[in-house]
């Protein structure tokens, strides 16, 4: 069949199951554009190009399949940077296709022309610019072999708008042609020897999970081995999900705004098992403090996270699932009984530093304004188990993550790596038309939700029934609280003065709002807003002073947790 | 601080050492010298580099290499048996007083002369690191005007060799 590379390009996506492309249209995607009137793919129009990639981002966290995003050459192209690097951060499988000025017209500094495929080089897996149509659809077919397999990961190809006339056959399948690459995801068994040997060891274990067990699928897995050798568990912000809150195991979040429990239990424990985690420095704090005590078992799919944070003296490079399959194989039975005691022993100790630990807030908080652990404690009894929750980046997201009880993985969406203010409503959008029978849930922040806020109208014109709560307390609230902790509460820049009325920004978008200044009224709001059918923006006033504990400060180590203001330990 | 000598096969594909560039860049890699260069196989291209830093960076160097979807392998050859080669240009002053010196010192050396004015010469030899550098200090007392290095590109001695396991 011979076809022009834009109908080349939409019959190798549907022949990888793709059904739905989030983008936005320019000049040199027109011949794109015009080839998908006819083509099964499903297109959501976006009012932003930042927001195409990270709707894709969401689609794809919530989904397990990879994402696509299109967008035009030069801004269009551009636009999309931010939503590639988060996905990059995160490794999220994205493929992103864009436009580009003619063969012809390739550095000419044209009308729209950015070096988009030199510029995303350090925040893609790999990219591509195809000059011949007749390289395109193994090109796809490579873009979304390498995106979604090994370490997950954008992927980006650019296409000239002459590519995209130009035509030639199309032969399906195509042949993946790579030899630079060979993602390992068996385990070395020489490596799970040794790991195993040091968790059969272990007096004081503890897993840490991260993002990689969610994008592994290898949640029951992880639950396996840790009621096994009976180990305490701690999720990174990545890893929400991947056990569930509820578990006698579970320990909560580590790192800078971690539980004291899960920090001590880094600080104390002889055997950390990193499981498909990395080791940010929001988790470690000081790296030469950190788990001063314990050997480490590294196990992670990319050789080159072994020892790049911190040393490692296990490493299992593979894929969670199959390296923790493997794991379990080693450990049939239970430790010794002297062994056993001990863990039951240290499983105690950790239990009790975490039913101490209470909601502590600022007391400066007004009595009626709402509280963040309220508002989300409601929301989780209400929102049901599958919710998906999508978050922006502040105060809000570290309060999802320590009060918000995530059950299953894929359920938290949240720019982790990157830290990316805007995310969230996008995200949502993703995920909702990736799950449209799930109840989604965004939950913002002032600041972050108005650096997306015209997806109002990509919710509205696609009917999405996407509940929006913005935690609105009129300032930049992780910002403001550094430089009261740390600025001599000097707030340069962190107070928003002129924000528009959020109920009446969503009432001109045709969307439903409503606002809650009052504790009281948060269980009534939360109900009325999540009964809806369709899409609810809710504006929840805090107070202003509210903050984030327990903390620890930027480059302290772990020990040195602020359980509250005004205590540090 | 060491200096280790890392060889990685590379797809022959456009953008290939933008890809290479941006990661030393991105990871503050120290690299001393980078030569790259067709093979015997027309779809490969080899690179060697020297970095410099302690053996914990050249492992990130050659994991954070081996990860580019591009990079087919990475071998460190350091301390192994190999043969080593830069090749050197440097133009010397060299008024007629001075040229007998620096063409007596060229011979020692087994350099060549390979260009030659009234005021100049060009010096060209291949050589190790070492030999190189023995060269540019003896012509440093002449004045050096201009000079250009390759960088080093290393091969095992014997039989063994730094191969795409499909050819």
């Amino acid at each position: 069949m011979r076809l022009n590379g834009a109908s080349i390009l939409l019959k190798s996506l549907e022949a990888l199951g793709v059904e739905v492309a989030f983008g936005y249209p320019g000049g040199q995607v027109l011949p794109l554009y015009d080839a998908l009137i006819d083509s099964g793919i499903r297109h959501v129009l976006v009012r932003h190009e930042q927001a195409a990639a990270h709707a894709a981002d969401g689609y794809a966290r919530a989904s397990g399949r990879t994402g696509v995003c299109i967008a035009t050459s030069g801004p269009g192209a551009t636009n999309l940077v931010t939503g590639l690097a988060t996905a990059f951060m995160d490794s999220v499988p994205v493929v992103a296709v864009t436009g580009q000025v003619s063969v012809g017209l390739l550095g000419r500094d044209s009308f729209q022309e950015a070096d988009i495929s030199g510029i995303t080089i350090p925040i893609t897996k790999h990219n591509y610019i195809v000059k011949n149509v007749a390289d395109l659809a193994r090109t796809i077919c490579e873009a979304f072999h390498i995106a979604s397999t090994g370490r997950k990961g954008p992927v980006l190809v650019d296409i000239p708008r002459d590519v995209q006339q130009a035509e030639t056959e199309f032969v399906w399948p195509q042949p993946v042609n790579l030899p630079g690459y060979r993602p390992r995801t068996e385990p070395d068994p020489d490596q799970v020897e040794v790991a195993a040997s040091a968790i059969l060891e272990a007096r004081k274990p503890l897993i840490c999970a991260g993002g990689g067990v969610i994008s592994s699928g290898a949640s029951a897995e992880l639950a396996m081995l840790a009621e096994r050798i009976q180990s305490p568990v701690t999720t990174t912000l990545m890893g929400m999900g991947a056990m569930p809150a509820d578990s006698p195991l579970f320990l909560g979040m580590p790192g800078m705004h971690g539980t004291v429990a899960a920090n001590r239990a880094i600080m104390e424990c002889d055997l950390l098992v990193a499981v498909g985690m990395r080791f940010d420095d929001r988790v470690t704090g000081r790296v030469d403090g950190f788990a001063p005590d314990a050997k480490i078992v590294h196990i992670d799919i990319d050789r080159a996270e072994m020892g790049k944070n911190v040393r490692v003296d296990y490493p299992v490079v593979g894929d969670a699932g199959a390296c923790l399959r493997a794991l379990l194989e080693r450990i049939a039975g239970p430790a010794t009984a002297d062994v056993m005691r001990a863990r039951a022993e240290w499983l105690d100790y950790l239990r009790s530093i975490r039913q101490r630990r209470s909601t502590r807030g600022s007391p400066s908080a007004n009595g009626h304004h709402p509280r963040p652990a309220q508002v989300l404690r409601l929301l989780s009894e209400m929102a049901g188990d599958d919710a998906i929750i999508a978050t922006d980046v502040g105060q809000h997201q570290m309060w999802v993550a320590q009060h918000y009880p995530f059950r299953s993985p894929r359920t938290l969406l949240t720019s982790g790596g990157l830290g990316t203010m805007g995310y969230g409503l996008p995200a949502a959008i993703g995920a909702q038309i990736a799950r449209p029978e799930a109840m989604v849930v965004l939950v913002s922040g002032d600041g972050s939700f108005l650096m997306n806020s015209q997806e109002l109208a990509t919710v509205k014109a696609n009917g999405l029934p996407v509940k929006m709560l913005v935690f609105n307390n009129g300032c930049l609230g992780m910002v403001r609280q550094w430089q009261e902790l740390f600025f001599r509460k000097r707030y340069s820049q962190s107070l928003l003065t002129g924000s528009p009325d959020l109920v009446k920004l969503a009432e001109a978008y045709g969307i439903e709002g409503m606002r809650v200044s009052r504790a009281s009224r948060v269980g009534p709001t939360l109900e009325a807003a999540l009964g809806r059918p369709g899409p609810v923006l809710v504006d929840i006033v805090l107070d202003t002073e509210e903050n984030v504990f327990p903390m620890v400060p930027p480059a302290a180590s772990l020990e040195q947790i602020i359980e509250g203001p005004g205590s540090v330990n | 601080m060491n200096r280790y000598t890392v060889v990685a096969l590379v797809v022959n594909r456009p953008g290939v050492l933008a890809h290479i560039s941006s990661l030393f860049n991105r990871r503050a890699f120290n690299i001393e010298s980078i030569a790259a260069g067709l093979t015997e196989d027309p779809g490969v291209t080899r690179i060697t580099m020297v970095v410099s830093g302690e053996k914990r960076d050249l492992d990130q160097v050659m994991r954070q290499l081996d990860k580019l979807i591009d990079v087919i392998k990475v071998v460190d050859l350091t301390e192994r048996s190999t043969v080593d080669r830069e090749l050197v240009l440097v133009k010397v002053n060299a008024g007629p007083e001075a040229r007998a010196e620096i063409m007596q010192v060229a011979e020692v050396f087994r350099a060549r002369i390979v260009d030659l004015s009234e005021d100049s010469l060009i010096v060209e030899m291949t050589g190790d690191e070492e030999k190189v550098e023995a060269l540019i200090g003896l012509l440093s007392k002449f004045g050096v005007i201009e000079m250009s290095r390759t960088g080093k590109i290393s091969m095992f001695r014997g039989r063994s060799a730094v191969k795409t396991e499909t050819c």
